[in-house]
C-alpha cells in the first residue's frame, strides 16, 4: 500500500494536459489472483488518472490502461517491481488519434484510403494526387520514395517518384506527365503509371528483368501552379504562373523554356503567348529542377515527356530540320512503340521528328534532353485526335494509360537491350 | 509538280483537319458529326502564282459510332498571299453516309416542344462530360465550327472546337432552330485557345447554316 501512496505522490507532481501526446495504452492479462489484485487497486488512484479501456475482470481475461506521460515511468517502474508483466498496445495515443482525424477528413473529403481503393477512372485534384504518392510509396518502401526536387514558382513541392530494386545511381528511365497542364489525360495517365509499376514488378517479368537493371523516376504533375489553376479558374491553361515582365501576362511555356534552340522560331517572345519562351532558358523552377536533376543524376538514358493530345510519338528536334544522328533509330522504335499501343484498342498513332509532325517548336524537352546525351528521348501526344481534345471523357484514362503503357515498355525493353 | 507526303506529315495533318470541318459543315446535323480517322496518302503541288494545293485521300469516322468510316478523297486549295480569302475545298465521299433523319427529327421536335428556350454552358465539361439530351447541341456544334474554322484556316493553322462555353436558343417565328454559340476554338500551332461567337441556323433536310461568328477577345475565357 505504501508502494501505491508513493507511486501516486510521484504522479501528483507532474501536471495533467488535455492532449493524449506521449500517453500509451498497455495490456496487462492477470494470470493469478495476487496480480489481479494489484491492478484492480490501480483503479483507485485518481493521481494516476489511468484510464481502463478494459478493466479488470477475472483471470486471463486483457486489462488495457490509457496511461497518461507523466504517469507511465511510475507506473511501469511498480508494475515491474511487482513482477507484473506487461505489453504496450499503443506507442502513443495521439499519433493515432491524428491518424483517425485524418482518415476521417480524407474519406469525407474524398482523399484516397489506399492504391487499391483509388479510383483510377476519374480525374483528381492535386491533392488527391499528392496523397496518392505518400500512399503508393507508405505501401511499397522497398520499391518507391519520393523525391522533392524543386518548388513551383507558387511554392508548391516538385514531387519525383523513384522506382528502385536497389544499386547506386543505375541507369534510367525518366517520365513526366502534366507539363502542360490543361492536358489532364497525362497527369491521370501518371498515376495510373505509377500503380502499374508497383502492380507488375512481381507479375511482369519484362518490367522485372528491367527494375532489375534501372530505375524508373515519374514526375506525375510536373507543372502543379498549372494543374491547380486549371481546376480552380481557368481549365485551359497551360503555361507556368510566373511573371517576369512588366506585362500583365503571367506564365511560360514549359516545352519552349529548354536551353535547345533556345528563342528561335517555333516559340514566342511574347508573354501574352501560349507558347512564351519566357525570358532566358531554365527561367522557370518548373524546368530547372528538372534540368538539375538530369545533370546531377548524370546516367539517365531514357527521357519520355508526355502531353496531349494528337495520338503522336515524337523524336527530336523541333527547333531544327536537320536529323538527329540516331534518326533511324529512333524511327523503328518508335515503330515498334505504336504499334504496341495501337495493339490493345486500336488507337492510331503517327510518329516522326517534331518538326514534321507537329511543327517547328524551340526549347522543347525532348531537345535539351537529346543534346544533354540522352538518346532515347521522346514525346508523347495522347489521345486524342481533336474530338474532345483536353477535355478527354474521364472513362478514356485507363484505356489511354493502359496502350501508352504498352508503348512506354517497348521503349524500356529496347533501352534494356540496348544499353549506351 | 505534286510532291508525296508522309500521311503522319503535320503540313498533310492540317489539310486534312481543314478538309474534314469543311466537309463536315456541308454534310453534318445533330445527328451526324464526321471527324478525320486517319490520312491515307498526301500530296502537295505547288502551283506558281495560285497557292499550294493538297491531294489528300482521307477516313472519315461518324463521331457517335466509332465503327462506322467513310472513306473520301479532298482537294485543299491555300491561295497565295490573300490571308483574308477562305482554301478552297472540294471532296468525294466514297460510299453514303449513315441516314440521320430521324434522330434529326427527334432533336428538332425536342427542342421545338422546349417550354423556355435552351440555354447550356461548358460542353463537355471539365471532366469531359456531355449529358446525353446535350450531345445533339455538341454535334451542331462542331458541324457549325467547321464554317468557322474553313474560313479562317491557313496552311500554317489547325482547329478543333475545344468547348462550347455558351449556347443560348434565340427565339424565332419562322421553322428554324437559331442558337447563339460562343466557343473555344483550339489553334494548334500557336497553341492558343481562341473564343468566337457563333449564329447557327438549322432544320432537318436544310443543313446547318452559320449565319454570323466573330472572334471574341481572350479575356472572355474567365
Amino acid at each position: 500500500m505504501r508502494a501505491l501512496v508513493l507511486l501516486a505522490a510521484l504522479v501528483a507532481v507532474a501536471a495533467g494536459t488535455e492532449t493524449f501526446i506521449g500517453h500509451q495504452v498497455l495490456r496487462i492479462v492477470p494470470t493469478n489472483d495476487e496480480e489481479l489484485q494489484k491492478v484492480k487497486e490501480l483503479q483507485d488512484l485518481e493521481e494516476l488518472q489511468l484510464d481502463f479501456w478494459l478493466a479488470p475482470r477475472g483471470l486471463g481475461h486483457p486489462v488495457d490502461i490509457r496511461v497518461p506521460f507523466p504517469s507511465l515511468q511510475p507506473l511501469k517502474a511498480h508494475l515491474e517491481s511487482n513482477g507484473i508483466s506487461y505489453s504496450i498496445m499503443i506507442e502513443d495515443v495521439q499519433t493515432l488519434v491524428d491518424h483517425e482525424k485524418m482518415e476521417m477528413l480524407r474519406s469525407r473529403r474524398g482523399l484516397p484510403l489506399s492504391t487499391d481503393t483509388f479510383n483510377y477512372a476519374t480525374y483528381h485534384n492535386l491533392d488527391e494526387i499528392y496523397t496518392f504518392m505518400d500512399l503508393l510509396v507508405a505501401e511499397n518502401p522497398n520499391l518507391v520514395s519520393k523525391l522533392e526536387i524543386g518548388r513551383s514558382t507558387e511554392n508548391r513541392p516538385l514531387y519525383v517518384l523513384k522506382f528502385s530494386k536497389g544499386g547506386t545511381n543505375r541507369p534510367a528511365i525518366w517520365i513526366d506527365t502534366g507539363i502542360h497542364s490543361r492536358e489532364w489525360v497525362t497527369q491521370a495517365s501518371g498515376v495510373w503509371f505509377a500503380k502499374k509499376i508497383i502492380q507488375d514488378q512481381e507479375n511482369d517479368e519484362g518490367l522485372a528483368s528491367i527494375l532489375d537493371k534501372m530505375d524508373i523516376f515519374l514526375e506525375i504533375v510536373t507543372n502543379p501552379d498549372g494543374f491547380v489553376f486549371t481546376q480552380t479558374q481557368n481549365r485551359m491553361w497551360r503555361k507556368t504562373r510566373s511573371k517576369h515582365s512588366n506585362s500583365a501576362c503571367i506564365g511560360v511555356d514549359p516545352n519552349r523554356n529548354w536551353d535547345a534552340g533556345f528563342g528561335g522560331s517555333g516559340a514566342s517572345g511574347n508573354p501574352c503567348s501560349e507558347t512564351y519562351h519566357g525570358p532566358y532558358p531554365n527561367s522557370e523552377p518548373e524546368v530547372k529542377s528538372i534540368v538539375d536533376f538530369v545533370k546531377s543524376h548524370g546516367n539517365i538514358k531514357a527521357f519520355i515527356s508526355i502531353h496531349s493530345y494528337s495520338q503522336l510519338l515524337l523524336y527530336p528536334y523541333g527547333y531544327t530540320s536537320t536529323p538527329v544522328p540516331d534518326q533511324k533509330e529512333l524511327h523503328e522504335i518508335s515503330e515498334k512503340a505504336v504499334a504496341a499501343l495501337s495493339s490493345l484498342y486500336g488507337t492510331k498513332y503517327e510518329y516522326g521528328s517534331i518538326i514534321t509532325t507537329i511543327y517547328k517548336a524551340s526549347g522543347a524537352t525532348v531537345d535539351w534532353t537529346y543534346n544533354q546525351g540522352i538518346k532515347y528521348s521522346f514525346t508523347f501526344e495522347l489521345r486524342d485526335t481533336g474530338f474532345y481534345g483536353f477535355l478527354l471523357p474521364a472513362k478514356q484514362i485507363i484505356p489511354t494509360a493502359e496502350e501508352t503503357w504498352l508503348a512506354l515498355k517497348v521503349i524500356m525493353q529496347h533501352m534494356l537491350d540496348h544499353p549506351y | 509538280a505534286a510532291m508525296e507526303l508522309q500521311p503522319s506529315h503535320g503540313l498533310a495533318s492540317r489539310a486534312a483537319t481543314l478538309a474534314t470541318a469543311y466537309l463536315c459543315y456541308r454534310r453534318g446535323s445533330p445527328g451526324r458529326a464526321l471527324a478525320l480517322r486517319s490520312i491515307r496518302r498526301a500530296r502537295r503541288e505547288d502551283i506558281d502564282d495560285v497557292g499550294h494545293k493538297y491531294h489528300l485521300e482521307l477516313v472519315l469516322e461518324d463521331v457517335p459510332d466509332k465503327d462506322s468510316t467513310i472513306n473520301c478523297t479532298a482537294e485543299v486549295l491555300y491561295h497565295l498571299g490573300s490571308k483574308n480569302v477562305a482554301p478552297d475545298v472540294q471532296f468525294t465521299l466514297e460510299g453514303e453516309l449513315k441516314n440521320t433523319d430521324e434522330a434529326d427529327d427527334v432533336f428538332y421536335n425536342q427542342i421545338r416542344s422546349l417550354e423556355k428556350e435552351l440555354v447550356a454552358e461548358n460542353i463537355p465539361d471539365s471532366h469531359g462530360n456531355v449529358p446525353p439530351e446535350m450531345e445533339p447541341i455538341r454535334r451542331l456544334a462542331w458541324v457549325a465550327s467547321g464554317y468557322v474554322i474553313w474560313q479562317n484556316s491557313t496552311e500554317n493553322t489547325k482547329f478543333h472546337l475545344a468547348q462550347i462555353k455558351r449556347v443560348k436558343q434565340m427565339k424565332r417565328s419562322d421553322e428554324y432552330l437559331e442558337f447563339d454559340y460562343t466557343i473555344l476554338l483550339h489553334e494548334m500551332v500557336s497553341q492558343e485557345i481562341i473564343p468566337w461567337q457563333m449564329t447557327v441556323l438549322w432544320h432537318p433536310h436544310h443543313g446547318v447554316q452559320v449565319t454570323r461568328d466573330s472572334r471574341q477577345p481572350k479575356h472572355t475565357l474567365e
